[in-house]
C-alpha cells in the first residue's frame, strides 16, 4: 500500500453545522407489494419518503442547507463553496448548486457544482470541502447530499427508493461541532447499478451489488481506514454505513466488528427508505442529534460503479448547543403521512399525461 | 416564456427578500422601492423570517394554466410577523386542516415548469404549517 492513502489536511478541519430534509409522505412496502406482488414479496424496509409534488432536489437541499447554517451559526456569505452531490438533479444542464446557493443567501462569491457518483456523491463533495477548507483555499464550504431517487415500477429497487439527505458546512476545526479527523476512499470500476443518459430507471445486476459491489467497497475502505488509524470498532461510539436496504448495512457492520447498538442512531433505512446520496449521511446528521461530546463516529458511504468513502470523526463540546438549533431528524421522519400507491404515482410523475 | 421576469424575482421568490423603510422602519413585501407607508425612498434590502399566520385562505380546484397539475391547492393570504399580508400557496397540509390564525413557515417549493417539460422550473416561497420549534438544549451541569 503507498502512503498517504489516508486523506488528512494539513489545516484540521471538521462540521461547523448540518441539516438534514426528509419530506413527509410514506409508501408503506407492502403497499408496492399489494400492487406487483400479490402481497407476497421479501420486504428491504417498512415504509420509504415520498417527495410532494412541489418537492424536488433543489427544494430539499435547500431546507437541508437552511438547518446547517442555523446550526452552523455562520454567514450565507461566508460560504465559498455549495457542491450538492445527487444521481436526480432536477435539469440535465443547469446546476442544482446555483438555485441553492441564490436561495440561502450564498451568491456571488462562491464556488459552485453538482457531483453524481451514485449513492455516494455527497460524501465526494464532503472530501473535496475538507480539501478546500483544509488547504486554506476558503473558511467555510457546504457539501450536500440529496435525491429523490428513482425506482422503476414493479422492480426490487421500487421498495426502497427514497427522497432525502442531509447538508454539512465544512469549516476550521476550532469552530467544528466535530472534526472529522480523515477519511479514506476506495474505488474500483464495478457495473453494479447504472442509469444511461435519457433514461428514467436505472438498471441493477441484481445479486452482482451485493458482494462484489457494497461489501467489497464498503468493508474495504472501513477496514483500511481503521487500520492506518490503528483503530477497532470498539474504538468508536458509533457507525453509520450507506444503507440500500436494512440487511446490507447490519452485516457490514456485522463483518467490522460493530455491535447493533453502534449502528442503531444512524439505521435510517427501516422508516425512510434508501435516501442514495443522502443515505449514510442523513444518519450521521441523527447520529449527531444525540451525541455527546468526545464522542467518535465512522462514516462509511458507498456509491455504486463503486466506491466508499470512510470517515472518522470526533464530535465536540459545540454539539451541546448547535444540534438544538435546527430541526432534528427524527423530528423531521415523526412527520409522516402515508399515501397509497394511487397517490404515489401521481406524485412520481408514474402516470403519463400524454 | 418569461426568462427575464422569473429572473429578476428570484430574491423574493427564493428567500422572501423585501426591503425596510430606513425613514420609518416599514417592512415592505414586495419590495417596490417607494414606502407604501410615509411615501419616502426605500431600497435598503430586508431578509423576512418566514413565520406568519394564515389570515385567510380558500382550496383552487380549478386551476389556472401552469398550475393545473398541482390542484387541488390551497392559497392563503398570510399575515408576516413583520407586518405585510402576501399571497401565498400553503404546502404539507394534504390530510390535516387548515385554519385562521395557524401559525406557518416559509418554504421555497417547485412553483411550476415556465412553459412544459422542455422549460425553466419556478421556485418560490409557499408556506407550510410551522414545524415543532427547536428547543436549544444546554450541556448538563
Amino acid at each position: 500500500m503507498p502512503n498517504n492513502t489516508l486523506l488528512k489536511p494539513t489545516r484540521p478541519v471538521g462540521i461547523i453545522g448540518y441539516g438534514a430534509y426528509v419530506p413527509r409522505y410514506r409508501i408503506p412496502a407492502r403497499e408496492i407489494a399489494r400492487v406487483w406482488a400479490g402481497g407476497k414479496a421479501a420486504l428491504p424496509v417498512k415504509e420509504k419518503a415520498v417527495p410532494g409534488l412541489d418537492e424536488d432536489v433543489i427544494t430539499m437541499s435547500i431546507e437541508a442547507a437552511r438547518n446547517a447554517l442555523a446550526r452552523g451559526q455562520i454567514q450565507p456569505s461566508d460560504l465559498r463553496a455549495i457542491w450538492v452531490g445527487s444521481e436526480s438533479h432536477p435539469y440535465a444542464v443547469k446546476p442544482t448548486s446555483t438555485v441553492v446557493a441564490e436561495a440561502i443567501g450564498a451568491v456571488p462569491h462562491v464556488q459552485a457544482g453538482d457531483w453524481e457518483f451514485a449513492c455516494k456523491a455527497g460524501t465526494e463533495a464532503m472530501v473535496a470541502a475538507m480539501g478546500f477548507v483544509g488547504s486554506g483555499m476558503a473558511d467555510y464550504a457546504m457539501a450536500i447530499g440529496m435525491d429523490t431517487a428513482q425506482g422503476k415500477p414493479g422492480d426490487a429497487l421500487e421498495y426502497t427508493a427514497a427522497a432525502g439527505g442531509a447538508a454539512f458546512i465544512i469549516g476550521p476545526a476550532e469552530n467544528s461541532l466535530a472534526t472529522i479527523n480523515c477519511s479514506y476512499s476506495y474505488v474500483t470500476d464495478t457495473p453494479d447499478f447504472w442509469r444511461r443518459e435519457y433514461q428514467k430507471y436505472p438498471e441493477h445486476g441484481v445479486r452482482f451489488t451485493g458482494e462484489p459491489a457494497y461489501f467489497q467497497h464498503i468493508t474495504s475502505s472501513s477496514k483500511t481506514l481503521m487500520e492506518e488509524l490503528g483503530t477497532t470498532a470498539k474504538d468508536y461510539q458509533w457507525a453509520v454505513f450507506h444503507q440500500p436496504n436494512t440487511k446490507f448495512p447490519q452485516r457490514a457492520a456485522q463483518m467490522l466488528g460493530f455491535t447493533p447498538e453502534q449502528i442503531a442512531p444512524g439505521l435510517l433505512v427501516p422508516v425512510i427508505g434508501n435516501t442514495y446520496s443522502g443515505a449514510s449521511i442523513i444518519g450521521l446528521t441523527a447520529i449527531l442529534d444525540i451525541a455527546k461530546p468526545g464522542d467518535r463516529i465512522l462514516l462509511a458511504s458507498f456509491g455504486s460503479g463503486a466506491g466508499s468513502d470512510a470517515f472518522d470523526i470526533t464530535v465536540t463540546d459545540k454539539i451541546s448547543v448547535r444540534a438544538g438549533l435546527a430541526t432534528k431528524t427524527q423530528d423531521y421522519i415523526a412527520r409522516r403521512i402515508e399515501i397509497d400507491y394511487a397517490t404515489y404515482a401521481r406524485y412520481r410523475g408514474k402516470i403519463t399525461m400524454k | 416564456m418569461e426568462i427575464p421576469r422569473h429572473w429578476r424575482l428570484k430574491k423574493q421568490r427564493y428567500g422572501l427578500v423585501g426591503e425596510v423603510c430606513p425613514h420609518c422602519d416599514y417592512k415592505i413585501f414586495p419590495p417596490r422601492d417607494v414606502c407604501p407607508n410615509c411615501g419616502d425612498e426605500a431600497k435598503d434590502l430586508f431578509t423576512f423570517s418566514g413565520k406568519g399566520q394564515v389570515y385567510s385562505f380558500t382550496t383552487i380546484y380549478e386551476a389556472p394554466t401552469g398550475y393545473d397539475s398541482s390542484a387541488p391547492y390551497t392559497v392563503a393570504l398570510v399575515k408576516l410577523d413583520e407586518g405585510p399580508i402576501i399571497t401565498a400557496q400553503l404546502t404539507d397540509v394534504e390530510g390535516s386542516s387548515v385554519e385562521i390564525g395557524m401559525p406557518v413557515e416559509m418554504v421555497t417549493r417547485k412553483m411550476r415548469d415556465d412553459g412544459d417539460e422542455r422549460g425553466i422550473l419556478v421556485y418560490s416561497y409557499k408556506f407550510r404549517p410551522s414545524l415543532l420549534v427547536p428547543q436549544a438544549h444546554h450541556p448538563a451541569g
